[in-house]
């Protein structure tokens, strides 16, 4: 038998404005595709620093840009793609540095990936800088 | 002491990083950071306690973090911030840990 899958899509202006908006989006997929209460807000992070990303980093605050985000739910899996049109910037391979070495150089980010590397079951990026930039999340459902 | 209520996210830090500069502005070193009201936070709201720590520690400042609820801090607690500030449960106890421990040590 074939699993039913739902998808939902999301297209918005790249603004930090609209993160409020796409962490709604996520939150009541995710209580639909059945995620407890911690898991809910563990996707709900983890989608707010993808697009946080793609808005500041990969479309440099440019608000002229959109930013999608779909969702697909089966009942093994609820996958997010959060997809740009932006610069090839490839958050997988941000070097992950020590909290205590940032602050003593005073540096505030990259700590954006490591939440969604611990948040998320999988996570994969494909990217065509200029066309289509796409990063794919995963969250097991445990039933 | 300065009050959290809502979200901190990517849209909304630069408020907060501009409430704490006016703060050290006005050479109020100590700072205490109510979170009891705060729903949810992201590395840009996480960042706002990294980019000051050091100028005010360096200054004999810190900042004390208060009323976590469990949904907030677990984002404290993955990207390791325990170790390196002072989160108490509530503002009476943030202002006995300025009396007991001015400067975190770490």
């Amino acid at each position: 038998m074939t699993a039913i899958e739902n998808t939902f899509t999301l297209d918005v202006p790249s603004s930090t404005a609209n993160l409020a908006i796409i962490r709604d989006f996520v939150t009541r997929i995710a209580a639909q595709a059945g995620l407890n209460e911690v898991e809910v807000g563990q996707l709900e992070l983890a989608v707010d620093e993808a697009c946080a990303n793609v808005i500041e980093h990969a479309y440099g605050d440019d608000k002229t840009k959109q930013v999608m985000i779909r969702a697909v739910f089966d009942e093994d899996t609820l996958r997010i793609h959060v997809i740009d049109t932006g610069q090839g910037f490839d958050p997988t391979q941000i070097p992950q540095q020590d909290l205590k070495d940032l602050i003593a150089k005073r540096k505030t980010g990259g700590l954006g990936m490591r939440l969604i590397k611990t948040l998320m079951d999988e996570v994969t990026y494909e990217i065509e800088p200029g066309r289509k930039n796409e990063l794919r999340m995963v969250k097991k459902l445990r039933k | 002491m300065l009050a959290l209520d809502g979200f901190l996210d990517a849209h909304t830090a630069p408020e907060f990083e501009k409430a704490i500069q006016d703060e050290i502005d006005a050479d109020h070193l100590q700072l205490i950071v109510d979170c009891s009201k705060l729903t949810y936070i992201s590395s840009a709201g996480l960042g706002v306690f990294m980019g000051f720590i050091e100028e005010l520690r360096e200054r004999g400042g810190d900042i004390k973090i208060c009323g976590l609820s469990p949904k907030v801090d677990q984002v404290f607690e993955i990207l390791g911030f325990h170790a390196l500030y002072d989160i108490v449960p509530d503002v009476p106890a943030a202002v006995q840990r300025f009396t007991d421990a001015p400067v975190k040590e770490v």
